[in-house]
């Protein structure tokens, strides 16, 4: 016996929590201002266009991909600045691991600055760093890339206002209504307090959850520092009275 | 059974900032080595009629927005959902081109098939949730009419913002859908 109770029929997403996100506009963040939607997002539910998802083999990897250290070098060095790995958990809201996904990083170098074209701080380029990198989940959900530390830097919005150390993340999941862009924070960083964009999230609980934790079990002595930072995708709706062939 | 309370929060979203470049089209940042080929970069690939999607982002003061990244999801010719992703970066003029098929009908909730659609997502500085949003097309306007999304749109005014425009040029088959993210003839931008 099938029934659809709700807008998505069987087995959709949880709805957003938007609360738990930043809102569309958040005025101390002032390029939000003419690029946030005013009229409400109309609620859609999920069809099979949303509930489907690309999927990305580990053949699209390039063997440097997670190892930002290394993987734009010139001349044969390291990039410059304090080592580090960043490894974590994908899970969705069930706490089920996400497996197979796809994760894309990128960050400014260990003086805060990016290698873009339209970047202006005045922090010198390390010829050695590039500063982005992808890696894919393993069967428990779990990604690693070796990187250096991002510098915190200054930016055009109040009038000193400086973003905290950070690195940006894109994840898939295994549908579009899963996919999410976001940023992770270092604990113990007093400026994420101090950020419009972090910031813009109300809630200071779901602010916590973009800050990595320092992992001095997973440090590799004499080498690099670790990070752990788990990401959580939207998770499924059980199926009334059916079991689903995904598993509940 | 009832679902349970699920026991953890989805990561709330950031912005993509201004330098999303680096990590989702890395060959425009001169990035070679690492992250290549961009992913999505390209026709998209599928089974179908091979089409152009192009068209401009603004903002609410009708600036382009150049800094955009938009991505492409949709079905092949048949209704299928195969891998048919797209990514591209918004140039100076605000303006995306996709190079991609013509997507067939897919089943949608209300147990009828949907209008021929595309989604699409868009990042940028400013944008601190990525929006989903539709392409429908203007010559498949009796499909568009039983269609279950834009139906949901009660102002009717407001769903030709998600109707692309055909032109046939060169021998190609241009549909051109400007994104507005805010103002008057906002794009219906989705809560999916």
């Amino acid at each position: 016996m099938a029934i659809q109770p709700f807008a998505g029929g069987e087995g959709g997403f949880y709805a957003r929590d938007r609360a738990w996100h930043p809102p569309v506009a958040s005025p101390a963040y002032k390029s939000t201002t003419l690029r946030a939607p005013r009229h409400a997002l109309l609620s859609l539910g999920q069809t099979r266009s949303e509930l489907t998802g690309p999927a990305f083999g580990h053949d699209i990897l390039n063997p440097l991909d997670n190892d930002l250290i290394r993987n734009f070098s010139q001349d044969g060095s390291d990039a410059i600045g304090q080592r580090l790995v960043v490894y974590g958990q994908i899970m969705d809201e069930n706490a089920r691991p996400v497996p197979n996904t796809l994760v894309e990083f990128w960050q400014a170098n260990a003086g805060g600055r990016y290698r873009h074209k339209r970047e202006g701080y005045i922090a010198a380029l390390d010829p050695n760093f590039g500063g982005c990198g992808r890696a894919i989940t393993d069967a428990d959900g779990y990604y690693h890339f070796r990187t250096i530390k991002p510098g915190a830097y200054p930016w055009p919005n109040g009038g000193n206002d400086w973003r905290p150390a950070h690195i940006h993340f894109s994840v898939f999941g295994h549908a579009f209504a899963q996919r999410l862009i976001t940023q992770m924070y270092f604990e113990g960083d007093p400026m994420i307090w101090q950020d419009p964009i972090a910031l813009s999230i109300p809630d200071r609980t779901a602010v916590e959850q973009l800050i990595a934790r320092l992992d001095r079990h997973n440090t590799t002595p004499m080498d690099t520092l670790a990070y752990r930072f788990d990401i959580v995708l939207r998770g499924r709706r059980s199926t009334f009275f059916e079991n689903r062939v995904e598993g509940n | 059974m009832l679902n349970k309370l699920p026991p953890l929060k989805e990561s709330p979203s950031q912005t993509a900032g201004p330098y999303v470049h680096i990590g989702l089209t890395p060959s425009l940042e001169r990035i070679t080595e690492a992250n290549v080929p961009d992913l999505g970069a390209g026709p998209v690939p599928g089974f179908g009629p091979r089409i152009i999607v192009a068209g401009r982002v603004f903002d609410g003061s009708a600036a382009p927005v150049s800094d955009a990244v938009v991505e492409l999801w949709q079905a092949d010719a048949d209704g299928n959902h195969g891998n048919a992703f797209g990514r591209v970066a918004c140039d100076g003029t605000g303006a995306y081109r996709f190079d991609t098929v013509k997507p067939g009908r897919v089943g949608g909730p209300d147990g009828k098939l949907m209008a021929p659609h595309l989604t699409l997502w868009i990042v940028a500085r400013g944008i601190n949730i990525g929006l989903h949003t539709r392409v429908y097309f203007e010559d498949e306007a009796e499909a568009n009419e039983t269609d279950f999304v834009l139906n949901r749109i009660m102002d009717v005014r407001r769903r030709k913002t998600l109707i692309a425009v055909r032109s046939d040029a060169d021998g190609k088959t241009v549909y051109t859908f400007d994104i507005r993210l805010q103002g008057g003839d906002e794009t219906v931008f989705f809560d999916i």
